[in-house]
This record gives C-alpha cells, structure tokens and sequence, in this order.
C-alpha cells in the first residue's frame, strides 16, 4: 500500500518485535532489545525535519512522521529510555515483557511522531495496550485487576481523545496535530484525553494505582513513555493556555503531602513522577521559547533521573522482594554501587547544581519568574523542596541507611550495575555539560544555569534542608518511628495539612464510597434484570417452539403491510 | 458484451458468469456419483478454487463499474434467463466462493474427523449444492432464478446443519426448525415475485424495475415488497426472525457453521439490497417508510439484544452466533440509512465480517475438535496448550470489536461516518456503545482462554496444522483488510454507487 520515504523509527520497534520473537530465548533476545532502540535512535537522528510517509487511509491522509526539534527530542529520550530500561531487564526471560517493551516503546516513538490526530489517537491506544502487559505480568491477581482498572482509564482516554477528534474534524474539517484552543466541546474533550495520560491532579489516581504494581523491570519502562508523550502532545497542542499554568503549579503541590506519608518506596516514586509532571505541565503552560525548552529539557532529564531510582529501588526490590520503607534500611553495607547510584538521582531529582535536574528545572523557574507568575514560583520552589524532602532524602536514607534492617543482601546483578551506571553517568553529564541538551531543544535560547544567583540560591534551599534533616538526626535520634525524622522541619505541612488532608480524605471518601456504592447497587441490579431476561435461560435467549417463530413472522408481515398500505 | 456477441465465437472469458455457479453444481452430482470417499475431497476442492477464480476475474471485471449481462442459452432476456453482474454481485460471489475454498482446505481434516466416513461423499455432494446455490442466487438476474437457487442453497444446508447429529443429536431439532422456517420464509418470498409477475407479467429484474416505476400505488406492488422483505429478512435473521439461527450454528458441525456464517446470511443480505435498490427503488415512500419503521428500529435492537444475550452465553460457538445476529443489525442499520455511504458500509461489513466470523468459526472449530464441546469449562487454559488457535481467535475477536487495524474497524468506521452524514448522532453513538457490548463478550472468551489455568491433567494439544493454516488465512486477511483498503473499500464504493442508482 505504502512505500515510506522515510521509514519510520516507531517501525523499527514494530519488526524488532516481530523479530524478537523468531530469535532463540536468551543473551541474543536480549541483545536484539538493546540494538532495537540504537537503530531508532540513529534513524531519527538522521531524520531532516518535514512531513514524510503520507498514507491514504480512509480517503483520509495519514502523516505517520513529522519531524520538527520537538519531536526528535523527545524521540530521543524515549529510544534512549527504551534502551536503558531493556539493558536494566537483561535477565528478564518473559516473552510476553520483551515484545511488550518494545511495542510499547515503539507505540510511544510512533505518537510523538504523529503529523495528524488519528494517526496520533492510533499510537494513543497502542502505548495503553501494550504497556499493561508489563503489569499483567506479574502475574498476581492484584496486578490482573490494577492492570485492568489501568486499561479502562488509558483506553478511556483513548475513546475521549477519538470523540474529541471527530467533533473536531466536523468542525474544522481538519485532522492535523496542530496548536488549538481550548473552547469548543472538540478541544475540550483532546484537552481532557491528554490531562488524563498526563495524570492531572484528580485524575492521578492510576498512576499510584498501577506503577507500582507492575514488574520489577516494567515500572522502569512504565515511568518513561506514557506520562511524557501527554505532556508531548501537550506542549503541541495547547502551548501558552494558561490554565495549564495553575494545573501544573497544583500537580507540583499537591503529590508532596501524599508522598511523605507513603511507605512504599516505588509508590512515593509514583507521586514525585506526578510533581516532576507539574513543572512541565507549568512550562507547556507558559508557552514561552524558553518555557517549552525547559518542558522539553525537563522532560528529558527527568525520565533519566526518575528511571535511574526507579531502577535502584527495583533493583532492591529485585534483591530482598520489598519496597517498603519499613522493612528496609542499611544496605548501603552490601549494595555500595546502587545506594551510589541511587544518590545520583537522588540529587539529580532535587536539582542539585552539577545534577542534570538544576539545569532543565531552573529553566521553567525562571520562565514562570520572567512571566510574573509569583505564587506559582513561589509554589514551584515549595515543590522543589518537597522533592528534596521525598525523593532526595526519604527514598536513599530509609532505604540504604537510617536504622539497619538486618537484610544483607547481594549487589545488583551486573546489568543493572550497568544501566545504573549509564544512567547516572548521564544525569551527572547533563548537570556538568549542559550545552548539549540546551542544542537539541526546541528553540534556540541562549541561557546559562550556572549563574551566581542560580547557583546560591538552590544551594540555600537545598543545604537548608539538608541541615534542618541532620539536626533532626541528631536530636529526634530516639523516636522510635523512623519515618518521624523526616527532613523538611516545615510542621505546618508535616503535622498540620496532613490532618486537615486526612480529614477532608474521610469526609469525600465516604461521599465517593456512598455514591459509588449506589450505582453500584443499580448497574448490580440492571445486570441482574438482564441476566433475566438475556441469560442462556432468560426469555430471549431460549429455545422458542417453531411455532412461535411462526407467529414472529406473521406479526413481522402484518406489520410492514401496515406500514407499506398506510 | 454477450449480445453484441451472439453470432461471434464466444471466448471461455465470456462465459465466466455462468461457469461461476455451473462448475460447482455440475462437480455436485459428478462427485455423487462417482461415490469415492478419496476422490470427493479434490473434486470439490478443485470445483471450488476454480469458482475462486472465476470470481477474482468478475470483480476485476467490473469495479470500474461496469455490468456484465449474459443470457443463458443466448435467449435474450426478459423471455431468456440473464445472469446479470455488477460491483455488488461480483464482490459478493468473490467473497462466497474464496470462503468456500479456504473452509474446504480445513475441512479435510475436520469432515475426517468428525463425520463418520460413509457421509463423506454426501457431505462434500451437499456442500457443493449448497455453494453453486449460494453463487447462483447472487449471479442471476431473474427474480425466480433467486428462488431456485435459493431453494437449492436452503435444502443443502438443512442436510449438512442435520451431519452434526452425529456428535449432537440437537442439530436434527435445529435442521428442522431452520427447515420449517426457512421453508415459510422462501414461500413469503415467492409470493412476493408471484404478486410482482401479476403486476408486471415479467421475472426479469430489470424489466420489473422499469414496469414498476411508475406503479408505485399498485397495492399488488406494495403487498410484493412485504412480503419479499419479510421472506428474505427471514433468511438474513433480522433480529425477531432469528430465531432459528442460534441452534442451527450451535449444532451444526463447524466447518459447516464457518462457511455458513461467512456466506449465507450474507448472500441474503445481498438479496435484501438488489430488491430494495434495483427492483424496488428507494424513491418509493413505502419503501422508505419500511426502511424507517420496520428495518432501522429492529437492526438497533438486533445490535443490543443479541450482544447483551451473547454477553451472558457460556458456550463459545452459541456466543459467535448470537454476534451475528448483532453484526447482521450493523449491515441492517446501513441500508436503513439510504445513501451511499451507507450501502458502502453494509457492502464492506458484509464482507469483513464474513472473513472476521469465518476465523471464529474455524477456531471454534478446532476446540471443539481437540476439547468435545465449546463450552466455556472445557475451553479454560487453552490459550496455553492451543497458542495458535488462540491467537487467531483473539484476530478475529479483536475484528468483532471493531480495533483499528482490522477489518471490523473498517466497516464500523465507515457505518459511523454514514451515521453522522445522516446526522443521526444518537446512532452512531449506539453504534459505538454496541460495540463496547462486543468487548465484554469478546473479553469473556479471551478471560477463560488465558487468565484461567489449564485444568491438572489436561492433555489437548494444538491443533493440526491442516486447521491452523486456513484459519490464519482468513486471520490475516482481516488483518490484510484492515489495513489495505483499496480492494474492499473501491469494491463497496462501486456496489454502492450501482446500487443507488437502482442500476
């Protein structure tokens, strides 16, 4: 049907899976996933920005790849994400994880390149079902039934995204990805597609929900695509709506109070993905050049640094078969390389100078300063310091020092050593050498991170906090209660939010649990009168005498005589 | 074509239309008499293939419009019998006679199998009846023409629905019901052509097209259109006269419900139109209000009830036929909209779903080889033990649905954009959400398939590989024609457009 003028690289992936499967279980299965994503990668490389593999479709014109800096950028990351997690999974011998990976990679590559919106709401779909094989393969019944709420959210996205698109194409007569406004019902319906796989604040929940549910190896891969193409597809479609300014600037806040109290590691990992998200979400909103590079950047560092502790994490989950911070503490005794690696990221994520973090997250810092946007600055430094206080401190400290848990286990095996390695390698690269980052983004700005004021004024927030954490160390020794010494001395969010938090929880969760419990009751109902009268015995579906089949007939030609004669 | 070439020597190429329902119909007898259990398996198999082709060169015949008229014997119609092809009847057989083949190649292994060896001969004697049957009523001209092949295809069916009995003694029950009904059905409608030659004095179609289109009025006329919807609708199962439908796929043996779901309801479907659109004319107001009052309320209902009944069916084969009533609703709901996009959709679902069904069937099939019976219980954990018929029933599944990139998903989306064209905004949601209903029993399979373990001593392996390939061809193909239009799609738009102008 088609020649591509270009091949496209979200294909690349698509015949590795095919391929993938021909080849022999093993070290070479596991090569071929690590190969998959350096073609990619070099193939978009190479790519020159233009329109190419137009496809009639439909008597509707399909751009399966449009090059311009923002999609190559992103482009990147994902393959070099796709890459880092599968070298991460090289012990993996699923199958059904392997080929999952790959499409899942390749569906996330194929939207990002996507020129119109069908072919974007096709790839849409393919990330939501691809990825919910890496949590189906844990194979529990708890991950069957999260994998299965987390496919009727990302599939419902889907279908909200498809409704939107068609109002749209009645609308406008067009399908092309391009900027829109928010205003008709059409923009509103994408808008809310994209807020949904961008886990906007209420609509969260199945990023805590199914993150930590999947594989030790699929949480790593999950963490780079899904959320980062909708801020993607975000910062195409409604860069500058500044609604996106207040949503994002409440994702940043909001996740801080949730994390602190949460004891699964992976799962407070789920929550400061959900804070890192509002900075870009800020940025797209913003819709300066400056802000859409520091999206973009941002977004790049991020997956690198959230998968480099999602990996050190996993790979203690991979080694004592728990992420609770409860049950851990003290293996920096036994694991030095990954607690090593683990601060890595610990600091890139808390946007310490010389970390990749400091120089993409000041960019959107100072868009919203530049911008005059006080309280949501002021907002986003808050964040800054609940990320440093969640995932800078709490994730390291609970899990490789605070008191010893008595469990010594082994190193990581070698291949994650290794993923870890290059990921950390690239985060510190990227904090040091950030003029290679700044050269593929979006817009060309001139800026320097490293200024005095930049400099100075993290490292206040950041030591402040830092010593606030050690003087808590050295007087609240005794509590027995580890999660006690946390960090930030701020009471009034550690102490007092979180009872104001709990209590408005219980008063919506009973209104939510009464509300659902009554449709509940009336879907319960409604199913049972249809089994009624649907079910094999129901009156329906029985096994109806000839004789009454005759009757139908006759009514049947009564009634279209009566209609034809009238 | 043929009339200009009375006198000329006719090449083979001009006699393809006739060859087309005559190569099975004489291989019939020929391998009935010939009595061999050995031979009867090539000759029909050869028979068939040779009516595959025949139909790929009618198709490329006439997508780019054209319609080919031949006369039978050389006697000029309206007084000779005129096989008469276009778009729609060529795209028709073209499907009829390729799902034929590919279900012989699994029947070979499956009639072995499952029908004791003296009913061998029968069974393909009887199954190439029924083929040129089908053929004939989709490649003549002439109203009573339909009825006999109709009768032919109809009489054939109920014997091979009546070989399950060997297995399941309920197919004789559900061959005789289908033959009670079927039989009210072909009277209903030959009384309609019997009402239609008082009005006109003519069986040719064209003919009573052109006497009728002034006549609009006649009473006769109106009576003759009642009762051929309601005759043939009987056949089609529209969603109250389906009932014999159920049982008779139940039954049945598979390879006789794969070939059946794929081209029977279907070739009626494509009876429904030719006398909706060529003989009648939808200008007609009463044809119009039988599309808006009878045909629209009941396809929608077909969409809903029977998804909702198959939702709640516990044995798998029951399931698929209970969809079929629902997806004869979405084929039904075209015509009812009455334009070209509509037709469009109702042509290229008639096809996509005769392939789509056809790959159920099949995988059905071979469950029911390797396991006994359908029923959700035996079929738990296969997905396992049976990776390949697996696979292609989850194909097939996903086609049902409507996925993009299937077939199923091009003919709902086309359905969807005759909807909206209309304006009926609530149908095309219906459609939709009937489409959601196809997930959760569609799910349901796939559920008791791969997420239940494999009973403790199981022993069913995969099927042979004599089943699996023809199943994966039709696998591919509604993979193949979800994403290469061209062919379908042009094929329905040419039908479509012929069609709507009552050509």
């Amino acid at each position: 049907m088609m020649m591509p003028d270009q091949f496209p690289p979200a294909f690349v992936f698509f015949v590795g899976a095919i391929a993938l499967l021909l080849a022999p279980q093993g070290h070479a299965r596991s090569a071929l996933t690590l190969i998959i994503p350096i073609i990619a990668a070099s193939i978009l490389w190479n790519m020159e920005p233009g329109i190419y593999d137009r496809v009639e479709f439909l008597g509707i014109t399909l751009e399966l790849t449009r090059v311009d800096k923002l999609s190559t950028v992103f482009g990147l990351i994902f393959c070099l994400a796709a890459f880092l997690g599968n070298l991460f999974a090289w012990h993996v011998k699923d199958t059904i994880q392997q080929v999952a990976a790959l499409l899942y990679a390749g569906s996330a590559i194929g939207a990002v390149f996507a020129g119109d919106l069908v072919t974007l709401f096709i790839y849409w779909e393919g990330t939501a079902i691809a990825s919910v094989f890496l949590i189906w393969a844990r194979r529990t019944e708890g991950a069957y039934h999260t994998g299965l709420r987390y496919l009727i959210i990302q599939i419902g996205s889907g279908v909200i995204l498809l409704a939107g698109i068609v109002l749209l194409y009645r609308e406008t007569g067009s399908l092309a990805f391009e900027k829109m406004t928010l205003g008709t019902l059409a923009t509103w319906l994408i808008f809310l597609a994209f807020g949904i796989k961008c886990a906007f604040p209420l609509l969260h929940n199945w990023l805590q929900d199914s993150y930590p549910a999947a594989t030790v190896t699929g949480t790593v891969i999950l963490s780079a695509f899904t959320t980062k193409l909708a801020v993607y597809a975000l910062a195409r479609g409604f860069p500058g709506t500044e609604l996106l300014i207040y949503i994002g600037a409440v994702m940043t806040v909001f996740p801080v109070f949730f994390a602190e109290i949460e004891n699964d590691l992976r799962r407070v990992l789920a929550y400061s993905l959900n804070n890192q998200l509002g900075f870009m979400v800020v940025g797209v909103g913003i819709g300066t050049e400056m802000s859409l590079n520091g999206t973009a950047s941002h977004a790049f560092a991020h997956i690198l640094y959230k998968a480099l502790l999602f990996m050190s994490v996993g790979a203690v989950l991979f080694r004592t078969g728990t992420s609770k911070a409860s049950e851990l503490g003290g293996l920096y005794r036994t694991m030095p390389l990954t607690t090593v690696f683990c601060l890595v990221g610990a600091a890139s994520i808390s946007a310490f100078p010389l970390f990749s973090g400091f120089v993409t997250k000041s960019l959107v810092l100072d868009a919203t300063a530049e911008n005059h946007y006080l309280i949501v600055w002021f907002m986003l430094v808050f964040a800054s310091a609940g990320v440093l206080s969640h995932s800078g401190i709490k994730i390291p400290f609970f899990t490789f020092f605070a008191h010893d848990s008595g469990k010594r286990p082994k190193e990581a095996p070698t291949h994650m050593l290794l993923a870890m390695g290059a990921t950390a390698f690239l985060c510190i690269f990227i904090g040091v050498f950030p003029e290679p980052l700044y050269s593929i983004l979006p817009y060309d700005v001139e800026y320097h991170p490293y200024t005095t004021s930049h400099v100075v004024g993290q490292l206040q927030l950041l030591l402040f906090a830092l010593l606030a954490f050690c003087f808590l160390m050295r007087t609240g020794i005794h509590p027995p209660e580890i999660r006690a010494i946390n960090l930030d001395s701020d009471w009034i969010y550690r102490r007092l939010l979180p009872s104001w938090i709990s209590a408005i929880s219980v008063a919506i969760n009973a209104i939510w649990s009464k509300n659902l419990g009554f449709w509940t009751r009336k879907v319960d109902a409604l199913i049972v009168r249809l089994h009624k009268s649907h079910g094999p015995e129901g009156r329906i579906a029985q096994v109806w005498p000839t004789g009454s089949m005759v009757l139908w007939i006759a009514v049947l030609l009564g009634a279209t005589l009566l209609v034809n004669f009238v | 074509m043929a009339s200009d070439a009375t006198h000329a020597a006719m090449s083979l190429h001009d006699h393809l239309p006739l060859l087309q329902v005559v190569v099975p119909m004489l291989a019939a007898p020929v391998c009935g008499i010939i009595g061999s259990r050995r031979l009867s398996w090539p000759l029909a198999f050869a028979a068939s293939l040779t009516a595959s082709i025949i139909s790929v060169f009618l198709l490329l015949d006439t997508l780019d419009g054209s319609i080919i008229s031949y006369h039978i014997g050389g006697w000029a119609p309206p007084l000779g019998i005129e096989y008469r092809i276009d778009a729609a009847n060529a795209f028709v057989l073209f499907l009829v006679s390729i799902i034929s083949s590919v279900v012989l190649l699994y029947a070979r292994t499956y009639v072995g199998e499952v029908i004791s060896a003296s009913k061998h001969v029968l069974f393909y004697a009887c199954y190439l009846l029924c083929l040129s049957g089908l053929l004939g009523v989709a490649a003549t001209g002439d109203a009573f023409n339909t009825f006999v092949f109709l009768e032919i295809s109809s009489l054939s069916t109920y014997v091979l629905i009546a070989l399950g009995a060997e297995r399941d003694k309920r197919a004789l029950t559900s061959a005789f019901d289908y033959l009670v009904m079927g039989t009210i059905g072909a009277t209903f409608f030959v009384i309609g052509i019997g009402f239609l030659y008082m009005a006109t004095g003519t069986l040719n179609m064209v003919d009573i097209s052109e006497r009728i289109a002034d006549m609009p009025d006649n009473r006769t006329v109106r009576a003759a259109f009642a009762f051929i919807v309601v005759g043939m609708g009987l056949k089609v199962a529209i969603y109250p006269l389906h009932l014999w439908l159920p049982g008779a796929y139940t039954h049945a043996p598979s390879v006789v419900t794969a070939f059946l779901a794929a081209t029977s309801t279907k070739v009626a479907v494509y009876v429904l139109l030719r006398f909706m659109f060529s003989v009648f004319q939808p200008g007609f107001v009463f044809e119009t209000y039988t599309l808006e009052f009878i045909i629209l309320p009941f396809a929608i209902l077909a969409m809903f009830a029977a998804s909702i009944v198959a939702a709640f069916q516990t044995n798998l084969k029951r399931l698929l036929a209970y969809s079929s009533i629902a997806q004869i609703g979405y084929m039904l709901l075209g015509i009812s909209m009455i334009s070209k996009t509509g037709l469009t959709a109702t042509v290229i679902h008639l096809f996509n779903h005769g392939i789509t069904k056809g790959t159920l069937f099949m995988a059905v099939g071979a469950y029911v080889l390797q396991t006994g019976n359908s029923f959700f219980d035996r079929l738990e954990g296969l997905g396992k033990s049976m990776p390949w018929t697996s696979a292609a029933f989850v194909v097939g599944g996903l086609s049902l649905i409507g996925v993009p990139g299937t077939a199923g998903f091009i003919s709902k989306w086309v359905l969807v954009q005759a909807a909206l064209e209309k304006g009926w905004w609530v149908v095309a949601l219906l459609i939709v959400a009937s489409s959601l209903l196809a997930v959760i029993y569609v799910w349901k399979a796939v559920e008791v398939l791969y997420m239940r373990e494999l009973p403790e001593g199981s022993t069913h392996v995969e099927a042979p590989l004599s089943l699996l390939v023809p199943m994966w061809m039709l696998a591919i193909a509604s993979i193949y024609f979800g994403i290469d239009t061209s062919l379908t799609l042009s094929a329905a738009q040419t039908a479509a457009e012929n069609l709507f102008l009552g050509l």
